[in-house]
C-alpha cells in the first residue's frame, strides 16, 4: 500500500463561472502545496508532520480562509482556528480566538504535545503562544483587501434583510445571500495516510465572514469538523452550525466502524444524506489508502495524490 | 407518548474519603434536582427547557463545580463553560470563558435560540450576555472558601509532584494514591454537572455545566462545551458526560451512545455500557443518557459519580458510589 493525501480550500458556493483571476491563483496555490505534501511524504514524514506542513502552507496563503487571508469577524478583525488529530493515539490539539500568531494549526500541535489539555482559546492561547516562542505577528498581518470587501458586502446584505423586514431566520437561513459566496464557507484542511496505515488530519480557519466576535464553529471541534483515528482521517468543511450538529467528521468513522461501509461510501453517506445540501465537504483517506472527497455545495477546493502517481486538483464536480 | 425519564449528575471522580455530611448533602441536592426536573415533566415542560431549569439550579448551588462553586482557574479566578442540546432538529448552543454570567446554561440556551451561531466564547460571549440582558455577577460571587482551599492543595501537589525533597503527602495528610486528571482524588473537583430528559413526546434534551479543572490554565476548554464529546441529544437519546475531559473529548464520548444505538442497534445501557468500556482507553469519566423510549442510564469507570435518576413508572435512585 502507498501513502494518499487529500488537503482543501473550502467548500461553498463557488460560482462556475469564477473568473480567472479568483480562480487560477488558487488552483496554482492547491498544485504547489499539494506537491509540498507530496514531497513530505515520499521522504517518510509522518502524516501528523506532513497535515501540519501543508495547513502552514495554506495559512500562509492569502486565497483560502485561515491564516492570512482569513475573513473577518463583525469588527473587523481576525478570529483563528485551528485542529490536528493523530489517528493511531488520538491525541489531539486545538486553538480558537487566535490573533497573532502566524500558524494557528501549529499552536494546535503544541497544544497538543506541550500540555495536558486539548483545547486552549483566546488570551490563553495567544499566551501560551508565547510561552513556546511561536511566531507572531501584527493582527494586520492577516488582514487582505478581499477580506475587506467581503465583509462589507456581507454587512450590506444584511441591511438590506433587515429593511425587508424578513421573518426570523431559521437554521438555515441564517447566514446572508454573499454576492461572492466562493468565500463564505472556508477553511483548510488535510489528511494524509502512511503506507503503514498511520493516519492524520488538520483543519484551521478564520471562520465565517461577519461573524460575532467569538464565535467558534466546528474546525476546532473534534468530531465535528476534525477527526482521525485507526480507520480514517477526516478534515471537514462549510457551515460550521450544520457540522457541529452532525458530528461530521466522527461519523464518517462511525459509520465505517459500526457499519463497515468502505470510506467512500461512509463519506458519502454523511454528506449526501445526512447534512443539508449546500453546507459540507470534507476531504478523508483512509488507513488502507482510499481517499474521499465529497460535497453538497455548489464547489470544493482541493488536491488530492497517492504514491502511485495520481494527482488531482479540482473545484467542481470531477467530469 | 412514552413515560418521561430524567436523570442528573454532580461530576465524575469522587474521593473515596469524602465525608459521610458531604455524601448526604450531594445526595439531597441531587434529590431536590430531581424532584424539580419530576414536578416540571408532571407540568408538562418539553425536555429542553427541564433540563435548562434543573442545571440553572445546580450550578446556582455552591456544592458542585458549576456556575458558584466553580473549582478556580491558576490565577484563582472562576471562567465556566456549558452546553445543550435539543435532540428533535439536533439544535445546540455553547459557552465558555464565562466570568460574569450567573447561568452559564441559559447564555448557551440563548446562544441556541437567538444567535446565528452555536458556539461564543470570552469576550464575544460576555458581550452577547450583556445584549440579552442575562443575570450577570461580579467574578467574585462564584468563588467559594472550600474552593479557595482546594486550588491552595492543587498547587501545593503541583509543587510536591516536582520536588522530590517533600515526602508525597497532599495537603489533607493522606495518602491517595488515585488521581483524576492529574490531580490526587482527594483534591480533586469533580468537573460539570448535567441533566438529561426525555418528556412525554419522546423528546431527548441534554445540557452540561462546569468550572472546569481545577488550577486549569486561563483559556483552557475542556469537553462540557463540546458538542459530541461531553453533550449530545439526537431523535434516539440525550446524553451528559462528565469526568477527565481530554479522554471524553478523544472518544467522542456523547456522541458515541448515539452512534452505537443507531449504528448498531443496541438498547440505550447495552450503549452506555459499551461506550464506557471500550471508547475510554485509560481516560475515567461517566454519562448519564435517556433514550426515546422512557429509559434512563448511567455509567462510569472511576471512583464514583455523583447522579440521580427517575422515571414515570416511579423508579427512583441517588447515588454516588458503584
Amino acid at each position: 500500500m502507498g501513502w494518499a493525501i487529500a488537503l482543501h480550500g473550502g467548500a461553498g458556493d463557488i460560482p462556475v463561472n469564477l473568473p480567472a483571476e479568483r480562480r487560477e491563483p488558487r488552483e496554482a496555490a492547491l498544485r504547489r502545496i499539494l506537491q509540498i505534501g507530496v514531497s513530505a511524504l515520499n521522504a517518510r514524514c509522518s502524516p501528523l508532520d506532513v497535515v501540519e506542513l501543508v495547513v502552514c502552507e495554506l495559512e500562509n496563503s492569502p486565497h483560502f480562509n485561515a491564516g492570512k487571508g482569513s475573513v473577518l469577524t463583525t469588527n473587523g478583525t481576525v478570529e483563528m482556528e485551528a485542529c490536528i488529530m493523530d489517528g493511531n493515539s488520538k491525541r489531539c490539539g486545538a486553538v480558537s480566538g487566535v490573533t497573532t500568531v502566524v500558524n494557528p494549526i501549529s499552536l494546535a500541535r503544541q497544544v497538543m504535545e506541550k500540555t495536558p489539555h486539548i483545547y486552549l482559546a483566546f488570551d490563553g492561547a495567544e499566551s501560551f503562544a508565547r510561552e513556546q516562542g511561536l511566531k507572531t505577528v501584527d493582527r494586520s498581518h492577516f488582514i487582505t483587501p478581499e477580506n475587506i470587501e467581503r465583509l462589507k458586502q456581507a454587512k450590506e446584505a444584511n441591511r438590506v434583510q433587515q429593511d425587508y423586514t424578513q421573518p426570523i431566520k431559521t437554521q438555515d437561513q441564517k447566514e446572508p445571500m454573499d454576492p461572492d459566496g466562493d468565500s463564505k464557507l472556508g477553511t483548510v484542511g488535510c489528511v494524509a495516510v502512511d503506507s503503514l496505515g498511520n493516519l492524520a488530519a488538520a483543519t484551521s480557519t478564520g471562520g465565517l465572514v461577519n461573524k460575532m466576535a467569538g464565535r467558534i464553529g466546528d474546525t476546532p471541534i473534534i468530531g465535528a469538523g476534525t477527526y482521525a483515528n485507526k480507520l480514517c482521517a477526516v478534515s471537514a468543511t462549510g457551515r460550521g452550525e450544520a457540522i457541529i450538529r452532525d458530528t461530521v467528521a466522527r461519523d464518517v468513522a462511525a459509520v465505517m466502524e459500526y457499519k463497515g461501509l468502505g470510506l467512500k461510501e461512509a463519506a458519502a453517506y454523511i454528506v449526501h444524506e445526512v447534512t443539508p445540501k449546500g453546507t459540507t465537504g470534507l476531504v478523508a483517506v483512509s488507513a488502507t489508502g482510499e481517499i474521499a472527497m465529497p460535497f453538497n455545495t455548489t464547489g470544493m477546493f482541493r488536491a488530492s495524490a497517492t504514491e502511485d502517481g495520481f494527482m488531482e486538483v479540482a473545484i467542481w464536480e470531477s467530469e | 407518548m412514552v413515560g418521561w425519564a430524567i436523570a442528573v449528575h454532580g461530576g465524575a471522580g469522587v474521593d473515596p474519603n469524602l465525608p459521610t455530611e458531604r455524601q448526604e448533602q450531594a445526595k439531597q441536592l441531587l434529590t431536590r434536582c430531581l424532584n424539580l426536573g419530576i414536578e416540571a415533566l408532571r407540568s408538562s415542560l418539553p425536555a429542553i427547557d427541564v433540563v435548562e431549569l434543573v442545571v440553572r439550579e445546580l450550578e446556582t448551588d455552591p456544592l458542585f463545580n458549576s456556575g458558584r462553586g466553580s473549582a478556580l482557574t491558576e490565577n484563582g479566578t472562576v471562567e465556566m463553560e456549558a452546553s445543550i442540546m435539543d435532540g428533535p432538529g439536533r439544535r445546540c448552543g455553547a459557552v465558555s470563558g464565562l466570568t460574569t454570567v450567573k447561568n452559564p446554561v441559559s447564555l448557551a440556551r440563548l446562544v441556541m435560540d437567538k444567535s446565528p451561531h452555536s458556539y461564543l466564547a470570552f469576550s464575544g460571549a460576555e458581550k452577547f450576555a450583556k445584549q440579552m440582558g442575562v443575570d450577570r455577577v461580579e467574578n467574585d460571587y462564584f468563588i467559594t472558601q472550600d474552593n479557595v482551599e482546594m486550588l491552595k492543595l492543587a498547587k501545593e501537589a503541583d509543587s510536591i509532584v516536582f520536588d522530590y525533597r517533600i515526602p508525597k503527602v497532599c495537603g489533607t495528610g493522606v495518602q491517595s494514591p488515585i488521581h483524576m486528571n492529574g490531580l490526587p482524588i482527594s483534591i480533586y473537583a469533580p468537573e460539570t454537572v448535567g441533566c438529561v430528559v426525555v418528556d412525554n413526546q419522546g423528546r431527548c434534551a441534554a445540557a452540561t455545566s462546569t468550572g472546569g479543572l481545577l488550577n486549569k490554565r486561563m483559556g483552557r476548554i475542556g469537553d462540557s462545551p463540546l458538542i459530541g464529546a461531553g453533550t449530545y441529544a439526537c431523535d434516539l437519546c440525550g446524553v451528559s458526560c462528565t469526568g477527565e475531559g481530554e479522554a471524553i473529548i478523544r472518544g467522542t464520548l456523547a456522541r458515541e451512545v448515539g452512534a452505537v444505538m443507531e449504528y448498531k442497534g443496541l438498547r440505550l445501557q447495552e450503549a452506555v455500557d459499551f461506550v464506557i468500556k471500550e471508547r475510554l482507553d485509560e481516560g475515567k469519566a461517566g454519562l448519564i443518557a435517556v433514550s426515546n423510549t422512557g429509559e434512563v442510564a448511567y455509567g462510569f469507570n472511576c471512583v464514583g459519580m455523583f447522579r440521580g435518576c427517575a422515571s414515570e413508572n416511579g423508579f427512583m435512585e441517588v447515588g454516588i458510589w458503584d
